[in-house]
């Protein structure tokens, strides 16, 4: 295959983001001309023709306006050669971030290199082939480590004032030796010693024992997590009764402890029907959706209790074997139902032509807000406090999230989805609770696919510290909070106390479609001003306005110092403040160089041309649905609108 | 008739009030001719003041002596009274609905009405046809005013002055009139500057299945056009639908009489099918016991926002042709006092900046709607808790309304005035005060001296201090035409109607308010550093 250079003015900013626009140049692998770009939602194929060319790290578009597509391979969810048509060969490529483009290749020899190339390139079997591993963003190596430095979970953990009379920071983990996907340091209640943490751990799955996963302080409550209990035939194990116990324990102010299983009742039933002859075995479920951060209960008042796993089941509520504890269940469907639900609603999204009751059909068919509301439902019912204000300030909110986040793109990916979804409907129910924006959640998203960054690589802290990220790789954060202006909410307050703890309401009125998330690079079908931009740039402005009030205001107040100090009398001063050549050329210049772009970039109005829109099509649609009063009363069907 | 009959209990000690978003509280019921009202004892404030005419419907429960009315309003606000004594319940009961229903349009309250401010300025004279006239005439002499039904003898459902071609007379309009239904000939709707395009507005012609002709209506729509012009007509409804009118005696446009023509047709729904979409998208808004699916299948089954996307899709086509195609459009349904009405209207909000204005806007509604003949009375006599069924009601403006709303969302900056103002427009042709609404046509709002007897919206509306509330603070003239995106993706439940009294709003109005602090605060430091 050849390789050439395509020299590009911008890098792709809408992936690598970081990296700084300096000219550039690509080698490029393969190039193939006259492909044609087709839009998804157009009924009519319209298209625009250009360049593709394909580099080691991204797949590139350029049409005949020069406009650049760029699609990092990572990206790429799924590659699909369509049936040979007369215009050439159709390729569809689906995005993990929602983009699907539609490419007609003239030639099929050059459709079906292009296809096996992006299956070779977007399926990396090795972590080192991904993009983090070569992605160098010019930072110097202190730079590299303070980025990794940025989040420190010990540093998390003592904001909620732990470790503290109940909790300690165990050591148990510290080889990995009791729990493979643990971090090292995890935090125990004190009566826990080493034997009741190693016994427990045997009897849960993956030796993923309870932990401490969020301490309210003011309440003195815990929400701690874990994964399911191995029951089996030996039904009991005394340690993880003791485990629980102390849990309990380290709850002084609360008499029940929670324990909630995410799983929907159902599918506790059918498993409990189908090992009924176990006998009379404590039924415990679990289900490993969210194996980052499971388990957590609350106790009845609201006051948040403590601890738990998701797991219930019949001999629980005699309190034989775990006195002080209640279940509760939810209905969290297990991962490959919400990933099965997302294909569809996105497949229903897809549909050329959409009509409103389609939508709402495929909305309800699909299941993904009846999903996202029950995973909001348990979020509340546990903790309310889970969503507590400091914790969502910038970076805090993923660091935990994210350190343990699953690295297997397939298995996550919708369940992470989903908990930025959650937020996001967070934001919109409490605009002003939320010191970042819609912009910081997909920019989040984009990176837990894009592979750029080393943070969403690995599927613990031991694969991560094997893999070592740390030196090897890039952390997202310090990128994200250099370019935190643009993911700062302008209307976030954060001195108010109202929001220490949200009281989302969960009517499903409130829930919606993300249409920013699912159609982030449809763009038209996004409303064509946003409000959003423009406050941020009136923050801006102001920002600005009142630094060059305050340096005027100084200024005026040095010359009329030195003036009192010369000239006593008030029309001297008058004279100064009205033509004092220091000051105006200056304010002029100023003004000019702020105030202008801003205004400017207010105006734009995008998708202010009817190619953009849909009705164009809805005329033609009319035109060949209806041939017959086309043709018997005009002739020729020489419509365009 | 004096209310005085209808009234049978005037007044009622010890009745609690609960409604949404207060707590319960409990106060002395007193019934007036036009209002409910509730004030608690404590403080001598009112808790609630009703207008009997925004009542659409009450339901009475008993649980021994102690009875309880739940009110419906058009607004969509439910409330509940509990009223202890059985006999007293009844009596409020029957008064209320016998209040709620009056017949006559002269015992509504606008006649009775006495405003407490001051008139700066007249409503019912800001908007003069020959005004509007004027900034036309001085771009293009094509066009005249016609006085022809100015005793409403031609089309009783037009204003006395239209405005149609200048080459087409009197004499010719009259045969016109005859030709189309209710004698609504075609007339000027809008002028499009920018081309000279224009659209015109008409109702159908009556061809019936002889396939009756009228050469002057020929002549008149032919008039419009340039020549060797083209032209659309967009129908607003089905081809099939279309066809079946002429069994009737109506009809459309046969292709062969009208050969610079070429006609289009879209479906935009009437009359029950419009109420029954309101009543079960309200119905599903207020039961908030359903699960996910449930609400979802629910908001699909209403076909509200179904509506919505095909009236925009007909106005973004109209607007399509006479922008970018550069042609002229004429737009008719059946009778061309709602459909119709609704794509004209915006169709002219997308394409002219001034109907994104406040004052513009209003123009437009009395433009198009009022004077237009758009029958007020009949639409909006009841709302969504109805259970009267008339073939008549349907919330025509209502979705006109949502429209505009939704345009609004898509464009945030491009409207002078915010969602507050189309929601008091909303409620206001329901119930009001004012006596804009009132009436049918103009015909009728003459005939009950509207002019001289109420007071006008616009003249409550258009005072500084009320306006105020109604100004978008994100307003910054843009002369484009704005493309709205019709995909169902983009169009949203106007949630600050439908769930207005069913979910608290307090915290996106403290959003909203901070935004308005942002904007405001910048105006000041402008202005500050203007000074120096």
């Amino acid at each position: 295959m050849l390789s050439t250079h395509i020299s590009l003015e911008d890098t792709p900013t809408l992936y690598s983001a970081p990296s700084s626009s300096t000219k550039r140049s690509y080698i490029w692998r393969l190039k193939v001309e006259q492909v044609k770009l087709l839009d998804r939602f157009s009924t009519s194929n319209k298209s625009l023709t250009g360049t593709l060319y394909l580099t080691a790290t991204h797949l590139l578009f350029i049409d005949s306006l020069q406009k650049e597509t760029w699609i990092l391979h990572h990206h790429i969810a799924a590659v699909e050669k369509l049936a040979l048509t007369t215009a050439g060969c159709p390729l569809v490529i689906q995005c993990k971030n929602f983009r699907i483009v539609h490419f007609i290749v003239p030639r099929e020899r050059d459709c079906h290199d292009i296809y096996n190339s992006l299956l070779q390139l977007s399926r990396q079997a090795k972590y080192e082939d991904l993009y983090a591993f070569s992605y160098n963003p010019k930072q110097n190596e202190s730079e590299q480590i303070q980025g990794w430095q940025l989040i420190d979970l010990a540093e998390e953990y003592r904001r909620m004032d732990v470790p503290n009379l109940n909790w300690k920071l165990s050591d148990a983990n510290r080889d990995y030796k009791i729990c493979e996907t643990y971090p090292r340091d995890l935090y125990v209640p004190r009566a826990a010693n080493k034997p009741t943490i190693v016994g427990s751990s045997k009897f849960r799955s993956k030796g993923r024992f309870p932990v401490l996963s969020y301490y309210h302080q003011d309440k003195q409550a815990a929400i701690c997590r874990c994964s399911q209990p191995l029951s089996g035939f030996s039904a009991r194990c005394l340690e993880d009764e003791h485990m629980l116990q102390a849990i309990n324990k380290a709850n002084p102010s609360n008499r029940y402890m929670y324990v909630m299983d995410t799983r929907p009742k159902h599918r506790m039933q059918s498993w409990w029907a189908s090992k009924k002859d176990i006998g009379r075995i404590v039924v415990r479920i679990s289900s490993k959706i969210w194996r980052d951060e499971k388990i957590r209960e609350s106790d009845e008042k609201a006051r948040l209790n403590a601890m738990a796993n998701r797991a219930a089941g019949k001999g629980y509520e005699n309190e034989d074997n775990y006195s002080n504890i209640r279940f509760q269940f939810v209905g969290i469907e297990n991962i490959h139902v919400m990933r099965t639900s997302l294909q569809k609603l996105l497949e229903v999204n897809g549909t050329k032509g959409l009509s409103v009751s389609d939508f709402f059909s495929g909305l309800e068919s699909s299941g993904w807000l009846r999903h996202i509301k029950a995973v909001l439902d348990a979020a509340i019912f546990l903790a309310k406090v889970l969503i507590e204000k400091d914790w969502i300030s910038f970076g805090h909110k993923f660091s935990d999230r994210c350190g343990h986040l699953d690295g297997d793109p397939k298995e996550v990916s919708p369940v992470f989805t989903q908990f930025l979804e959650c937020v996001w409907h967070l934001t919109e129910q409490f605009p002003q609770a939320f010191e970042y924006n819609e912009a910081f959640l997909l920019q989040i998203h984009e990176h837990v696919h894009s592979c750029q960054f080393g943070n969403f690589l690995g599927n613990c802290q031991k694969e991560r510290e094997d893999l070592k990220l740390r030196e090897k790789t890039y952390s997202l954060w310090p990128f994200l909070l250099d370019d935190q202006e643009k993911y700062l909410n302008p209307f976030y307050t954060p001195s108010s106390q109202k929001f220490t703890v949200l009281e989302p309401n969960t009517v499903p009125f409130n829930f919606k479609f993300w249409r920013n998330m699912y159609h982030q690079f449809d763009r038209t079908l996004h409303p064509r001003q946003s409000v959003f931009k423009l406050i941020m740039n009136k923050n801006d402005q102001n920002k600005q306005l009142e630094k060059e009030i305050k340096e005027l205001e100084s200024k005026i107040k040095q010359q009329k110092t030195r003036h009192t100090d010369t000239v006593l009398t008030k029309e001297s001063l008058h004279c100064i403040h009205a033509d004092s050549p220091a000051l105006k050329p200056s304010l002029c210049f100023k003004k000019e160089q702020t105030l202008l772009p801003v205004n400017d970039a207010i105006r734009t109005i995008e998708g202010s041309n009817t190619a953009d829109n849909r009705y164009s099509e809805y005329a033609e649609e009319f035109s060949k649905t209806e041939p017959a009063v086309v043709s018997l009363e005009y002739g020729v069907a020489r419509m365009t609108c | 008739m004096e209310f005085a009959e209808l009234i049978k209990t005037p007044r009622v000690d010890n009745v609690v009030l609960h409604r949404p978003f207060y707590p319960a509280v409990e106060g002395t019921l007193c019934l007036t001719g036009h209002h409910l009202i509730l004030s608690s004892r404590q403080d001598n404030t009112e808790e609630l003041w009703l207008l009997h005419s925004n009542i659409d419907s009450i339901e009475k429960r008993f649980v021994g002596s102690l009875g309880t009315i739940i009110i419906k309003c058009k607004d969509l606000r439910i409330i509940q009274l509990d009223i202890p004594g059985m006999e007293e319940c009844l009596n409020i009961a029957s008064s209320i609905e016998a209040l709620s229903t009056l017949d006559s349009i002269t015992l509504m309250y606008p006649f009775f009405y006495r405003p407490m401010f001051e008139v700066v300025e007249d409503g019912w004279h800001t908007f003069l046809p020959e005004r509007e006239f004027k900034l036309l005439s001085s771009v293009t002499k094509e066009w005249r005013l016609s006085y022809i039904n100015k005793d409403f003898s031609v089309c009783p459902s037009y204003p006395p002055i239209v405005t149609v071609p200048s080459c087409i007379d009197d004499e010719a309009l009259r045969k016109v009139a005859t030709f189309r239904h209710g004698g609504r000939f075609p007339v000027l709707s809008y002028y499009h500057e920018k081309n000279g395009m224009v659209m015109i507005r008409s109702s159908q012609p009556l061809t019936s299945t002889n396939g009756r002709r009228c050469k002057e209506d020929e002549q008149l729509i032919n008039a419009t056009l340039g020549p060797g012009k083209r032209g659309y007509i967009i129908d607003t409804r089905s081809l099939n639908v279309a066809q079946q009118a002429r069994a009737k005696g109506g009809g459309f446009e046969q292709e062969a009489h009208y050969p610079q023509w070429r006609r289009i047709h879209k479906s935009i729904e009437r009359y029950h099918i419009l109420q029954e979409s309101l009543i079960k998208l309200v119905e599903a808004c207020n039961d908030q016991s359903h699960n996910m699916d449930r609400w979802l299948s629910k908001l699909e089954a209403s076909n509200w926002l179904t509506h919505i996307k095909e009236i925009l899709t007909t106005a973004c086509l109209a607007v399509q042709c006479i922008d970018r195609e550069g042609a002229s459009v004429l737009i008719h349904g059946t009778e061309g006092t709602d459909s119709t009405l609704q794509v004209t209207s915006l169709a002219q909000i997308i394409l002219e900046p001034r109907c994104r204005t406040i004052r513009g806007f209003e123009a437009l509604i009395e433009r198009e709607w009022l004077q237009a003949g758009h029958p007020f009375q009949q639409r909006c006599a009841q709302s969504a808790y109805s259970n009267s069924k008339q073939k008549w009601e349907a919330p025509v403006f209502f979705l006109f309304l949502d429209c505009v709303w939704q345009i609004l969302r898509q464009f945030p900056c491009s409207f002078e005035f915010n969602e507050h103002f189309l929601i008091m427009l909303f409620e206001h042709s329901y119930a009001s005060q004012f006596g804009t609404f009132l009436g049918n046509n103009e015909s009728e709002r003459c005939k009950l001296k509207l002019q001289q007897k109420t007071m006008s919206l616009w003249s409550w509306v258009n005072r500084p201090s009320e306006l105020n509330k109604f100004i978008n603070p994100l307003f910054e003239a843009n002369s484009l035409v704005i493309w709205p995106s019709v995909a169902p993706q983009s169009l949203q439940l106007w949630e600050g109607v439908f769930l207005r009294w069913n979910r608290s709003s307090k915290y996106l109005d403290e959003a909203y308010d901070e935004m308005i602090n942002i904007i405001e605060y910048n105006k000041e430091l402008q202005a500050k550093d203007n000074c120096f």
